[in-house]
């Protein structure tokens, strides 16, 4: 167990390349579950193998326990990795699989044998300790890997998408598993996924990166309700954001957003009030959920009438689609509601919960205080 | 599929292309067989393809008397250098295809270069090299230029096939505190059986088979059975023995016989390993 701090990790793969990673800070405590997530090639697995010191760092510091550890070789480092391929030893057992860092680091025959059965006991393979990796489903596999990680009881764990290669009803079994274990044992983990439920739900913490740059780190709840930025905003959460293009207008003192449909219009109150913004062009950001039904008369919301033009009954939800400011807008409604296309309904949005977005930038412009803390962002919000 | 009969006309213009492929190939092998066990008057009468009069063994024993010292002269060559070329070609291909540095793709392409190089360029600077060494006419400097000359092969077959290892087997080795050897001898090597088989099989066939370094580059008694056998043959003197020349020439053919037929079927396998993933 221990707290893992990254300081302005930057790394590039050979001169002449551009930087995969640029200027990485994030810190977990100790007994944390970190959540990397970010579109494929955006760096996650370098940042994990420079974690694991199978990649050399080009520069900043990696601190374990405030121990810097950049400079140390894997086996020094004290931390285990559950690869995405799993990467079990094809010509030993499973038993000699979880075994062979044990018995590397010269662990006695007794203490070995101890050690397998409890991880096997842990993960339910006992089973399957004398059989070859070849000889095992993709679960039991996962499993298995895990095991390896797990029998060393490392400083850190890495997981490297571990659940990917498996199908959506075993993914789900495992998520909770690995969730129930997180919660037992109490490890400092890096997790890596570009599954936004799981990182959701496991993390207590989630950086989500694009393009070698930390967009947001925070817990899963400021980075679904608070993102940084549209990046943010529109890889998190399923249906996704809807963003509607819109003009601000100042109105009674308040700064009101105009939206239009074919069958009225409406202004939105901004619950911030931010100087400058009139007559600019912005995005408004709002979750499918975020919209209601209108009906009950007189609760204050703004709302808005619009034509029915999809219906997708999803099961839990209704979702149905509209047309705002000639976007099409995602409603997410309760699966009860009847409505058919070519209906009018009547819409409304809290305003609290409308959020604002630079069309050029895309960085939020209603933000309190910038929840993510790179460079990059501090530089972005400080300039303007 | 048009049938599964094997009486079908299709069927049976297979089989009949193939006994007749099968027999073109074996009939020099069935003259030499039953030449090297007639006697030489047998062979003088009979025609090639006859059946021996009386079978006789005087033919295989005078070439042993004449041949085997060699024949285990090439068991000397042959053995170390297969063993020291597949080893040390396990772990170029190791570090060419998990341990890359700067350069090693080059590195890569320049070795390769040595499969396409003819012996015959490289005959006066290898002999140049040895006598350097202090090692002409040796057999440890004919096992050296052998080792040497078979590395390209040997590299070639390992990287390719390490290349097909996932990378992150090397990854999780390291992480679970293995070195560079540990991973080498621990994991790479058990799992590469069937290139192993075919570097062995490659190798011995490439240096047992060899005529050219052995006649430059060893003399006397330590000359390997190719060149005593060609030294046999060519004799001018006397009458030509047909049935000595053809047994020392079963001799000399007899281990690569015998390699291909105990490990002939690692061979295609590992030649294909790869192109099928398990
Ligand atoms: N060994 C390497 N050499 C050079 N470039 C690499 C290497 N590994 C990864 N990259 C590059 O770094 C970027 C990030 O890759 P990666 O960390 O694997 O992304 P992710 O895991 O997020 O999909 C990619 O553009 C990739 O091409
Ligand atoms: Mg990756």
């Amino acid at each position: 167990m221990a707290r893992l701090e990254l300081r302005n990790v930057n790394k590039r793969y050979g001169s002449g390349l551009p930087d995969t990673l640029k200027a990485i800070d994030l810190a977990i405590d100790s007994g944390e579950f970190l959540i990397l997530v970010g579109p494929s090639g955006c760096g996650k697995s370098t940042l994990m193998n420079c974690i694991a010191g199978l990649e050399q760092i080009s520069g900043g510091e990696i601190l374990v326990e405030g121990a810097d550890i950049s400079a140390m070789s894997p086996k020094d480092r004290d931390i285990a990795m559950v690869f995405q391929s799993y990467a079990l030893y094809p010509t030993m057992s499973v038993r000699d699989n979880i075994a062979f860092g044990l018995k590397i680091r010269k662990m006695p025959q007794s203490a070995i044998d101890e050690e397998v059965a409890r991880v096997a006991k842990l993960l339910q393979i006992e089973h399957l300790l004398a059989r070859k990796p070849s000889q095992l489903s993709g679960g039991q596999q996962q499993r298995v890997a895990m095991g390896r990680a797990l029998a060393r009881r490392p400083k850190i764990y890495l997981f490297d998408e571990p659940l990917s290669n498996l199908d959506a009803k075993l993914r789900v079994e495992m998520r909770t598993e690995i969730k129930l274990m997180h919660q037992r044992l109490k490890t400092t983990t890096v997790y890596v996924t570009h599954d936004q439920i799981e990182a959701m739900t496991l993390g207590d913490k989630v950086a989500v990166m694009k393009d070698g740059l930390i967009q947001q780190f925070g817990t899963p709840q400021q980075i679904y309700n608070d993102p940084a930025n549209l990046f943010v905003a529109s890889f998190i959460g399923s249906p996704p954001m809807n963003f509607i293009p819109a003009r601000l207008q100042r109105q009674g003192g308040r700064l009101m957003a105009l939206l239009d449909s074919s069958q009225g219009r409406c202004e939105l109150p901004l619950s911030r009030d931010i100087q400058g913004l009139e007559a600019r062009e912005v995005v408004l950001g709002i979750r499918p959920e975020q919209i209601v039904m209108g009906g009950a008369e007189g609760n204050g919301l703004p709302s808005i009438r619009a034509q029915v033009q999809v219906t997708e009954p999803t099961g839990p939800d209704l979702l149905v689609f509209v047309t705002l400011n000639q976007t099409k807008v995602c409603c997410r409604l309760a699966p009860d509601v009847s409505c058919c296309i070519g209906d009018s309904l009547a819409l409304q949005f809290d305003p609290a919960r409308v959020l604002l977005f630079d069309s050029a930038s895309g960085e939020r412009l209603d933000l309190a205080a910038p929840a993510c803390v790179t460079q990059d962002n501090v530089a972005r919000f400080t300039g303007r | 599929m048009t049938s599964h009969r094997w009486f079908s006309p299709s069927r049976l213009a297979i089989h009949a292309t193939l006994l007749l492929a099968c027999a073109l190939y074996l009939i020099p092998l069935i003259v030499m067989l039953l030449t090297s066990f007639k006697s030489p008057e047998d062979i003088r009468t009979g025609n090639l393809l006859s059946w021996p009069h009386v079978i006789t063994g005087s033919g295989w024993l005078t070439a042993w008397d004449a041949v085997g010292g060699y024949f285990w002269n090439s068991v000397k060559i042959t053995l170390p250098a297969v063993l020291i070329s597949t080893l040390l070609g396990a772990l170029n291909g190791y570090v060419l295809s998990m341990w890359r540095f700067r350069g090693s793709q080059l590195f890569f392409g320049l070795l390769l270069f040595g499969c396409f190089l003819p012996f015959q360029t490289v005959l006066l600077p290898a002999s140049f090299t040895l006598g350097k060494l202090g090692l002409a006419s040796t057999t440890t400097g004919l096992v050296l230029i052998h080792v040497v000359y078979g590395l390209a092969f040997t590299t070639l077959f390992f990287r390719n096939y390490y290349c097909s290892v996932p990378h992150a087997l090397v990854q999780a080795a390291r992480l679970d505190g293995a070195g560079f050897f540990t991973i080498f001898g621990r994991i790479l090597l058990p799992m590469s059986v069937p290139i192993i088989m075919v570097c062995l099989i490659w190798q011995f066939t490439q240096i047992w088979n060899d005529f050219l370094f052995g006649v430059v580059f060893a003399s006397g008694d330590a000359q390997p059975i190719t060149v005593a056998l060609n030294n046999l043959v060519n004799t001018s003197t006397g009458v030509k023995q047909y049935n000595v020349d053809m047994a020392a020439a079963m001799i000399a053919g007899l281990p690569t016989l015998l390699v291909y037929v105990v490990a002939g079927k690692y061979f295609l396998r590992g030649l294909t390993a790869g192109a099928v993933k398990g």
